[in-house]
């Protein structure tokens, strides 16, 4: 089993590396990275928070729409690619479960955004720390922006796996990405804070506009590295809005979204007939 | 012909596409070490068939037996190799990617994929861009896939097109080998032609029924087709031979004349008792071609 894992995911690196999704990735998040580390570095007194923590926010913002869009552009292809390529009916009948396909996709395109982000955030706390060696001190949430990007990715590539399954088309899985991204990164926010608007603080902003925010990846990965930061206050909308909801839900959606996302693509895989 | 000791067994099996019979009733068995040959028409079921086989999709009604599993499971897959219908790889892995990928997925060890290439004549590219490969180069690189293991059962779609003579032969001839050392074997194709020698038995489906069975010579008894005799006459005795062989029709320049099987001999006795007069004379027994249609259009086709 772990044979045929390492054996799919090598050759998924060998072709992301090929495809220029390797330096692709790693070049998004690194120019990012650097260009918000820059406008952060700005005078930051007036917060009480060292330099380090405000580019934290600052990425955290970013993240929430550059490693979604990464993680659903490496994943759109995987089973889409293999149908529309005619490659699929050949791999199915080597013995190796279909859950064990995605898994080994599933490790290399994570293995690509953990080096991503990890040059993209490196190096923007490299150039902080450097200009001020204080931003020490912000090491810590700068660690956990860290691993919940690398969750968040991962929930994001799933998704992209269920989406490529569903479509069977290239093309078709592509739109459904894009559409879905903007979907749940763009207008679900703006939805909400209307709908929030318009309520004035009745039910919907009480009871359903927590759950709502929860039940989002991106939104809970924003909510609990702000929430975890005590930093809402620097947070403006969504974030802003919502510092009423304990850590543990967000960190339990967090840590639940990965896991729902590759169980929704092994599910949606299974479904593909060659 | 025992359940127990065949590769492959299929009993009444049965397959509809929304609500258009693919295969309909169809039965077979290969035995280990037996090369079949599976001919038909484009959409007389072969590919549909195989499908099943590997266990890609499942049939509506019917029996299978693959290496004494069911198709599909575990135990199957590890046991059959497959080639599909213009197949297809990643185009950015080299062929040695590729293939170590392949082994890997099997269990086999990959230091072995060297050689394999070398096999199937890829040897001096194995280290480019599968993208940069000729079509006949990918078929190798599928038939390279397939010789991974030892696989009991080979289930290879139209292994031969874009395949150049030599490595046509060369194809061949490692299949007698996989089949000496007790794969079965069942191929699907085209040319006719090519088969007949390279295989033990023929299946032909039509309109996804099987409509024939068995060894060249004995479809070529089953379907009884005519023997065509072609004469050339001495200058003059045209009329002389027309009279002794009323049935003959003049062609061109040449006297022609078909009689069944069984009259074959008798036929050609009173040929020779003509000698004098006759300047050659070709028999042509009904071709493969000829064969082929006469059962692939039996069944409504």
């Amino acid at each position: 089993m772990i044979t045929r894992i390492l054996a799919t995911a090598t050759t998924e690196i060998h072709i992301a590396r090929r495809n220029l999704w390797v330096l692709i990735a790693v070049l998004l998040m690194v120019v990012f990275s650097l260009v918000l580390s820059a406008a952060g570095s700005a005078p930051t007194g007036a917060l009480g928070a060292d330099r380090l923590s405000v580019v934290v926010a600052s990425l955290t913002s970013l993240s929430v729409y550059l490693v979604p869009l990464v993680a659903l552009l490496m994943s759109f292809d995987a089973v889409a690619g293999e149908v529309e390529r005619g490659t699929l009916p050949l791999l199915l009948t080597y013995p190796v479960a279909r859950w064990e396909v995605l898994a080994g996709k599933l490790l290399a395109h994570t293995a690509i955004l953990i080096v991503a982000i990890g040059a993209g955030y490196g190096a923007a706390a490299a150039v902080t720390i450097a200009a001020d060696p204080a931003a020490v001190s912000g090491l810590g949430a700068l660690w956990r922006l860290t691993w919940t990007s690398v969750l968040l990715g991962a929930t994001f590539l799933g998704i992209g796996y269920a989406l490529s399954s569903l479509a069977r088309r290239v093309s078709g899985a592509a739109g459904l990405a894009i559409g879905l991204w903007l979907g749940l990164v763009v207008l679900y926010d703006l939805g909400l804070l209307a709908a929030v608007v318009a309520d004035n603080g009745g039910t919907f902003t009480t009871r359903v506009f927590p759950v709502a925010l929860l039940a989002n990846p991106a939104d809970a990965f924003r909510l609990f590295n702000l929430t975890a930061a005590h930093a809402t206050a620097v947070a403006s909308g969504v974030g802003g809005a919502a510092n009423a909801i304990p850590l543990w839900q967000s960190l339990t959606s967090v840590v639940i979204w990965p896991l729902l996302a590759l169980v929704l693509a092994a599910l949606a895989f299974r479904k593909v007939e060659p | 012909m025992t359940w127990m000791t065949s590769t492959l067994t299929i009993s009444r099996l049965t397959k509809t596409f929304g609500g258009v019979a693919a295969l309909s009733d169809v039965s077979l068995s290969v035995e280990p070490g037996e090369r079949v040959a599976l001919l038909g028409h484009n959409g007389a079921g072969k590919s549909t068939l195989m499908k099943i086989i590997l266990g890609l999709i499942a049939p509506d009604s019917g029996q299978i037996s693959v290496c004494g599993a069911a198709p599909g499971k575990a135990q199957a897959r590890s046991q059959v190799a497959y080639l599909p219908e213009n197949v297809a790889f990643h185009s950015a892995l080299t062929g040695l990617e590729q293939i170590t990928l392949y082994m890997r997925l099997r269990n086999a060890d990959p230091a072995g994929a060297m050689e394999l290439l070398d096999r199937v004549g890829l040897g001096a590219a194995a280290r480019r861009r599968i993208g940069t490969y000729s079509k006949g180069m990918r078929q190798r690189v599928g038939l390279a896939q397939a010789l991974i293991g030892r696989p009991g059962l080979l289930v290879l779609d139209e292994p031969t097109s874009g395949l150049d003579p030599v490595s046509r032969r060369d194809f061949y001839e490692l299949l007698d080998a996989l089949a000496a050392d007790g794969a079965a074997i069942l191929l699907s194709s085209h040319a006719l032609t090519e088969v007949e020698a390279r295989t033990d038995r023929l299946l032909i489906l039509s309109g996804g029924r099987m409509v024939a069975e068995g060894t060249l010579p004995e479809l070529r008894r089953e379907a009884a087709l005519p023997v065509a005799m072609h004469l050339t006459a001495h200058n003059g005795y045209e009329p002389d031979i027309l009279a002794a062989l009323p049935d003959a029709i003049r062609v061109n320049d040449a006297l022609h004349l078909t009689c069944t099987q069984e009259d074959k001999l008798s036929t050609l006795a009173r040929i020779s008792a003509l000698r004098d007069k006759v300047a050659d004379l070709d028999v042509i027994p009904p071709s493969l071609e000829d064969i082929y249609s006469h059962f692939s259009r039996r069944d409504g086709q």
